[in-house]
């Protein structure tokens, strides 16, 4: 009956008829095996890729621009050389898309043709993977990918244990348990025909949770994540698995899950799309400018129009004298001339700056993937780059929030010191004098081999050999016994056949491989099995320990899962003295208050416990405390009754089992406590101080406790001894908002909300500061800089600050304080904050400033930071995959940032700074020198130039180049760049893309549109020069000058830059021959004959003098009187260059003299 | 065994070579993705910059100086007929007087040559505020039908003079229709003087562009006469005239050539032109000159070339000098990373 309740009622549960396909997919007709991750098929590909396409509105622009054109009376172009820009584009996407299509299609068609076997008229046939349906029995063999979601029925083993890895799933390379349920697995094993119904949820994306029942024979019992093997992940170590399927196809969790994020907009975008409004403005003003002028010529001209040669309104014909000729009144004729000067002019808005934008960043990420420096040789992993959109964001960052454990450590954890019944095992003593104590034990110890080896403290190693009757050694004995059983770790024994403990007696050594979720148990249980206490065999029900060698079966009643809310662990174990324990592990701050409070005895060694637990937690080690407790009869039947309540629930599961867990989880016994070091990563102390020196702050956001953070931070060079410490950790609103007030007042930070409580605290604020923070806290805090803080001089100041403050800070308004405060700081360390608090607090950096906010880390904790900081960097670590998989950028150390953005940044900064300003400027000189040229044509929108040139100009005479330098320009070497961190400055201070550069470039833009109009308008003024001429004179000037242009500003020429540049102008020259040779265009021969003439060669050279002269003499003056930091920095290096070719130069001549 | 051991040695010479040209290509590959290729890095310094500003204004004057000269060796004369070739009753109705057949068109006018003009001498006609450039006008013709005649049908750009009387005209479009005619011929003293008007038009339009076979069709056949007739007779390729127009102009400023006068004209020598001032520039009030000129390698008179040369040449070469003169005044060491900001501000924190 209580079983009705559990199944879902909002929510229809699926259902599932074990061996019967037909029956499950009968009603509901659930999805079937095949996949597919492609977008298109044959038939659907071009309507749908166009559709997906014109999803961007600088396609619809082209569009709009190019059906403009199709009307008669505004057809500037030739209609198809209209349509070319958009086919073009168009055609390049759809290129793209349908290759990368296909190799989708080829994936999904090697995947679906797959076989397996499955069970069809009672044996097991192989069977493609695309026809398995859900309801049927699969099995799998060892090594054997996993084709479909399914329940676990049966494995060769006699418990159940499946062992799989879930490498493709979530990247984690250990390996996981699975059970099969013992009612079904017996059955398997017997033989038997298995047939039941499996109800479960919804197909849904969460990997980590699954609920489900199952009906055999009348009885009911629960499913849970631990009995489901996912789709993609591989069978490990187990001979075959069975299994019934319950979600295929598009409905697996894998596939689910498969979803990309969605993507980010760069900072320098968002002011390119600011800059192309303004570019939008001038091309309203050039067109209504023309459609003014057409207005007044046509009024001033209006007798005239019939007859006049070159208007010629009117057809003069028999009959149908009087009919007007493409003239619809001087109204019409304005608004016409308006949308046809919007088509000439319409590059003046650079759409293909998109394209080209995307294409740079591609060129800049394949540079950044292949940086050997960024090459990770321990993980063998290389920088990544996920998001495509936001790489010059890099050069701008000015906070960095970073995780700390597997971010700045290595997360692979060793077990360093102990505290046991309070006395406190630190492996003290020289390893010469451990090895003589230890050495009986060892003799034992070689019978199987760890990977990680400890060394033993002989203290306590003494102690549990021999003192094992007094409560110190229960104690030490409980200790271990809880370290090796209270865990998720599966050993894995190599070398040996299905019972281990055999061969190990024999002889023969084993070697035991600690597989786990979490590094900190696989490092306890290593730790327990140096001290003797070996974890052998675990199964659902049982676990084996080898206490010395003795073997110790232990049955394992129940097991609460180490849950975010409660921090701790704990099992349920029966001994074979029938004895009944629950043993516990946890946070200290999670422990203390469960542990048994009535017995005074204890209240001294758990006293000694917390200053041990400190010293620890000062020394940056991690620490957990371990606790146990005998269970009565009574406890034990309703603790089991609630238990398997809870455990078959469908809803709220893990709530109940949470209620269960306080049942048992009271009145503890304080056994100790561990304390295991997480070792900084290589190369974190210089990287973050490099990163400070290009002034950007970094925050660390760490789960870990407050002292563990501080010594950290003092570890890696964070927090340096002159810093003063501002310490929030209040309970209540008021008082953080005190402490926040108080530090504010104290250090003088200007902040108005508080002005009015700084007065009034002020008095009395400042002579007890220091009590304030350890009057507020449960335990007490090592003051480091006690001293520093009452010089009057104010050093830099550090912010620590921890979890339970910051929910009454964030969810309060108390923000603003603290974002004063924290600003203010050149250190902000946030101790103790849950996943969520770390996007809120890089919500808040966002929110209320313009700076840009980079989040590292590397486990699914940090997430939901990574997805809302404007750059998200994963680490490729030890906790998974899922940091990386909602990563822009992912990389295998931390040290790799110093790189990433004194480096790249700046480069790819620099380079698309450039290159957005360098692209306005090339389509807009082109756009004015057509401007001027139309107000000489009577405002009727003639363009001299071929409509062929027009088109290509942006496309193929100028586009080359700019992709080029903005993949490849230097203006700094890396050398120079991580020599000095404070040219990272550049990029906080927008040097290479501004508002007021911008307007240079344009008043740049606009004289040298000027020169381009005049100076063949001169030279040619009453002359013989026909239209096309002028034209072709016009296209090659403009070209040479735009690339010329480029060429002056290239700061690092390579022989692809030459290539480009001067191949550019020389492309243009064979598009021109071409164009000029079909007899067919009416500017037939225009090349042949220019050419000839050398007042066309002195034009062009004239052009480009005189255009590029004002800016050659700026830049000239500028670079030499009022040197940037950059400058000055280039020409450094290129002195240390030259310096050093002399000196070898001089060597070799002394050689050889 | 001597022959054998030879070779495996030139093999393994051979095999060195080819692993020394592999390992140049991987260290090339891997220049290239490290984007450590060796690179030319320029650096304005002052002395470079200097020099270039030199060099330059040194290249520009001599050119200038050229090109000025050469302008100016040009002798140029330029006649406007438009007012003057009017009969003094229809000066203030020149309209009424063009549009009349009846008037005879013809008029003369002595021409005093300034300078002594070396063969050949160009004749140009120039017209004023005549906007061949204009977007309606540019695109009325069919270039198609003038190299292939009425074998291409499709005649829809050259409205609104495409057809005529349900027939296509050849060639078509405004450019054509709206033809010059105005004739002149030239007489020194009493002698005539012979003007060639054969290959005025550019030989790769009378080649390729104009059919050889193409003979003009219904040609100003139409109420409304634009300009010149054309001689049904001959081939549009040896219609030059047309082929001149048809070049349309780029400026609502612009000269055409009508032919060449083969031998010199020596100074104060007088010149008649006799010419027949047939087309209509009065509706749109434009001008209508006439220009005889020599010509030299770099076309006509125009002194604008030598002039910015000149004058950008010289400005180059003061502005060395005023760089020079900050430079020595303000020197700054090259590339002296203490002169970076920060080491000169104080760090702010």
């Amino acid at each position: 009956m209580q079983l009705e309740e559990n199944i879902p009622h909002h929510d229809n549960p699926r259902l599932i008829h074990i061996n019967d396909p037909k029956k499950t997919n009968d009603k509901f007709g659930f999805s079937g095996n095949e996949i597919r991750t492609s977008k298109y098929t044959l038939l659907n590909f071009l309507p749908k890729n166009l559709f997906i396409q014109f999803h961007r509105v600088a396609y619809l622009y082209f569009l709009a621009i190019a059906a403009l054109n199709q009307l008669p009376p505004l057809a500037v172009f030739g209609r198809t050389v209209s349509l070319f820009p958009l086919l073009f584009v168009l055609t390049v996407t759809a290129v793209k898309d349908g290759y990368e299509d296909w190799r989708r299609h080829r994936s999904d068609r090697n995947e679906n043709n797959r076989e397996t076997l499955v069970f069809q008229l009672n044996e097991f046939h192989p069977k493609r993977w695309k026809k398995i349906q859900a309801g049927e029995v699969v099995k799998i063999s060892s090594d054997e990918t996993i084709p479909c979601d399914m329940v676990l029925l049966g494995t060769n083993d006699s418990s159940g244990i499946a062992y799989i890895q879930t490498m493709n799933l979530d990247g984690e390379s250990n390996l996981k348990t699975r059970y099969a349920r013992q009612e079904t697995n017996k059955l398997v094993l017997e033989g038997t025909t298995i047939s039941g119904v499996v109800r479960c949820e919804q197909p849904n994306r969460n990997i980590y949770e699954f609920m489900a029942n199952m009906e055999l024979k009348g009885q009911r019992f629960p499913l849970s994540q631990s009995n489901i093997i996912l789709r993609g992940c591989q069978l490990k170590n187990t001979e075959w698995a069975i299994g019934v399927v319950v979600y295929a196809g598009q409905d697996t969790k894998a596939m689910l899950n498969s979803a990309m994020s969605s993507s980010k907009r760069s900072r320098l975008e968002t002011y390119m799309n600011r800059e192309t409004i303004w570019l939008s403005v001038f091309l309203l003003i050039m067109c209504v400018v023309v459609a003014l002028g057409m207005g007044l010529w046509l009024k001033r001209h209006e007798t005239q129009l019939d007859t006049l040669p070159y208007y010629r309104k009117i057809y003069f014909q028999k009959g149908k004298e009087g009919k007007k000729y493409k003239y619809y009144g001087i109204p019409m004729e304005t608004f016409f001339s308006l949308l046809s000067s919007i088509i000439v002019f319409q590059i003046m808005i650079p759409i293909s700056l998109y394209i080209t934008m995307e294409l740079v960043r591609l060129g800049q990420s394949y540079f950044m993937i292949g940086d050997q420096h960024m090459y990770d040789s321990s993980s063998n992993s290389r920088f990544q780059c996920r998001s495509l959109n936001i790489n010059e964001d890099l050069g701008q960052i000015r906070y960095v929030f970073s995780d700390k454990t597997g971010t700045l450590t290595e997360n692979k954890m060793e077990f360093r010191k102990a505290s046991i019944w309070g006395k406190n095992y630190d492996n003290s003593y020289p390893d010469a004098d451990a090895s003589l104590e230890a050495k009986d034990v060892t003799v034992d110890r070689r019978k199987w081999k760890l990977k990680s080896e400890i060394t033993p403290d002989p203290e306590l190693m003494k102690l549990l050999y021999k003192d094992l009757s007094g409560e110190e050694g229960v104690a030490a004995h409980e200790f271990f016994l809880t370290l090796a059983s209270c865990n998720t770790v599966i050993p894995i024994l190599t070398e040996s056949s299905s019972s281990g403990c055999d061969g190990v007696l024999g002889g023969s050594p084993v070697s035991i491989d600690y597989q786990g979720e979490s590094p900190d148990e696989q490092a306890l249980v290593a730790a327990a099995s140096a001290y003797g206490y070996t974890l052998f065999e675990r199964t659902s029900g049982h676990i084996v320990i080898d206490v010395n060698g003795e073997k110790i079966r232990l049955e394992v009643l129940g097991l609460h899962e180490f849950d975010s809310v409660r921090k701790r662990m704990s099992v349920v174990i029966r001994f074979p003295n029938h004895t009944i324990k629950v043993l516990v592990k946890g946070a200290d701050t999670s422990m203390f208050s469960i542990l048994d409070n009535d017995r005074p005895a204890e209240d001294h060694i758990r006293h000694v416990t917390q200053v041990h637990l400190n010293d620890y937690s000062s020394e940056g080690l991690r620490t957990l405390v371990l606790a146990s407790r005998n269970l009565t009869g009574e406890e034990l039947a309703e603790w089991q009754h609630r238990y398997e309540d809870a455990c078959t629930s469908l809803t709220d599961r893990s709530v109940k089992l949470r209620q269960t867990a306080a049942l048992i989880e009271c009145n503890l016994t304080l056994l100790g406590a561990t304390a295991i070091e997480d070792k900084l990563q290589e190369g974190v102390p210089e990287a973050i101080e490099s990163l400070r020196q290009a002034g950007i702050k970094v925050w660390i956001l760490t789960g870990d406790k407050q002292e563990t953070a501080i010594s950290i931070g003092l570890s890696c060079r964070l927090l340096t001894a002159d810093m003063n410490q501002i310490i929030i950790n209040g309970n209540s609103e008021n008082e953080c908002r005190k402490l926040l007030c108080d530090a504010m007042a104290k250090y003088n930070v200007n902040s108005t909300s508080c002005s009015s409580q700084i007065t009034k605290l002020r008095r009395k604020a400042e002579p007890d500061y220091l009590e304030l923070p350890s009057q507020t806290k449960s335990s007490s805090m090592p003051q480091q800089c006690a001293g520093e803080e009452d010089t009057p001089n104010f050093g830099p100041l550090a912010l620590i600050i921890d979890g339970n403050s910051l929910v009454y800070i964030l969810e309060r308004d108390l923000e603003s304080e603290l974002f004063d405060l924290a600003t203010s700081c050149r250190v902000v360390l946030c101790c103790r904050v849950a996943p969520l608090q770390k996007a809120g607090i890089v919500d808040l950096i966002k929110g209320r400033t313009d700076e840009m906010t980079l989040a590292i880390g590397d486990g699914a904790n940090d997430v939901s930071m990574i997805q809302m900081a404007d750059v998200g960097v994963g680490i490729c670590g030890q906790e998974g995959r899922q940091a990386v998989m909602a990563s822009d950028f992912a990389m295998g150390q931390f040290r790799f940032l110093k790189r990433l953005l004194l480096v790249h940044g700046h480069w790819n900064y620099q380079r698309i700074g450039y290159l957005v300003l360098y692209n306005f400027y090339r389509n807009a000189v082109f756009v004015l020198m057509l401007f001027w040229y139309i107000l000489c044509t009577a405002f009727s929108t003639t363009s001299a130039l071929t409509d062929w040139s027009s088109v290509f100009y942006s496309v193929i005479y100028t586009s080359v180049p700019t992709i080029v330098v903005g993949v490849l320009d230097k203006n700094l070497s890396d050398k120079t760049l991580l020599k000095y961190p404070k040219l990272y400055a550049a990029g906080h201070r927008q040097e290479s893309y501004n508002m007021s550069l911008f307007w240079i470039t344009m008043v740049d833009t606009l004289w040298q549109s000027l020169v381009l109009f005049y100076v063949p308008l001169f030279n040619y003024r009453e002359s013989t020069i026909d239209i096309w001429s002028m034209g072709s004179l016009w296209t090659i000037a403009v070209v040479i000058l735009v690339n010329v242009h480029l060429a002056m500003d290239i700061q690092r020429w390579v022989f692809v830059t030459h290539l480009a540049i001067w191949g550019s102008i020389i492309v243009t020259y064979g598009c021109m021959v071409v164009l000029d040779s079909i007899p067919a265009f009416p500017n037939y021969g225009t090349i042949y004959h220019l050419v000839k003439s050398p007042a066309y060669w002195l034009s062009i050279l004239l052009i480009t003098v005189i255009g590029l002269l004002p800016r050659f003499i700026f830049k000239v003056f500028h670079q030499t009187f009022w040197p940037s930091d950059i400058q000055i920095a280039r020409e450094g290096e290129i002195l240390r260059r030259r310096r050093r070719r002399r000196h070898i130069g001089s060597k070799t001549d002394e050689v050889s003299s | 065994m001597e022959m054998d051991g030879r070779s495996s040695s030139s093999a393994v010479i051979e095999a060195d070579s080819v692993s020394l040209q592999q390992s140049r290509r991987s260290k090339f590959i891997h220049q290239f993705t490290q984007q450590s290729l060796p690179a030319c890095k320029p650096v304005l310094s002052p002395p470079f910059v200097i020099s270039v500003f030199f060099v330059v204004g040194l290249i520009f004057i001599p050119i200038g100086i050229v090109a000025l000269h050469a302008s100016r060796s040009v002798v140029e004369i330029v006649y406007r007929y438009d007012g003057e070739c009017v009969p003094e009753p229809y000066r203030s109705n020149k309209l009424a007087y063009i549009k009349d057949d009846s008037i005879s068109k013809n008029c003369s006018k002595s021409l005093k040559i300034p300078k002594h003009m070396k063969a050949p001498i160009y004749i140009y006609y120039q017209l004023d505020n005549y906007y061949q450039n204009h977007r309606r006008y540019v695109k009325s013709r069919n270039d198609k039908q003038l190299l292939h005649g009425l074998k291409y049908h499709d005649a829809s750009s050259c409205h609104p003079e495409d057809a005529n009387h349900g027939h296509p005209i050849v060639p078509c479009g405004l450019i054509a229709w709206s033809l010059f005619n105005d004739t002149y011929s030239f007489s020194r003293g009493v002698v005539d003087l012979k003007v060639n008007r054969k290959n005025i038009a550019w030989k790769s339009d009378r080649e390729h562009k104009f059919g050889k076979q193409v003979y003009p069709v219904n040609f100003q056949n139409g109420t409304l006469i634009g300009g010149a007739n054309l001689d049904p007779n001959i081939p549009l390729s040896d219609q030059e005239d047309l082929i001149v127009w048809m070049r349309t102009s780029a400026l609502p400023t612009f000269r055409k050539l009508y032919g060449r006068i083969e031998e010199d004209l020596d100074a104060d020598d007088v010149i008649s032109v006799n010419l027949f001032n047939n087309y209509n520039t009065y509706s749109f009030s434009g001008s209508k000159k006439l220009v005889l000129s020599t010509s030299t390698w770099l076309g006509g008179h125009n002194d604008f070339l030598g002039i910015a040369y000149i004058s950008i040449g010289t400005s180059l070469i003061f502005i060395a000098f005023v760089f020079l003169l900050l430079h020595v005044n303000n020197p700054r060491p090259y590339g002296d990373t203490s002169n970076l900001s920060w080491n000169w501000k104080p760090i702010s924190s």
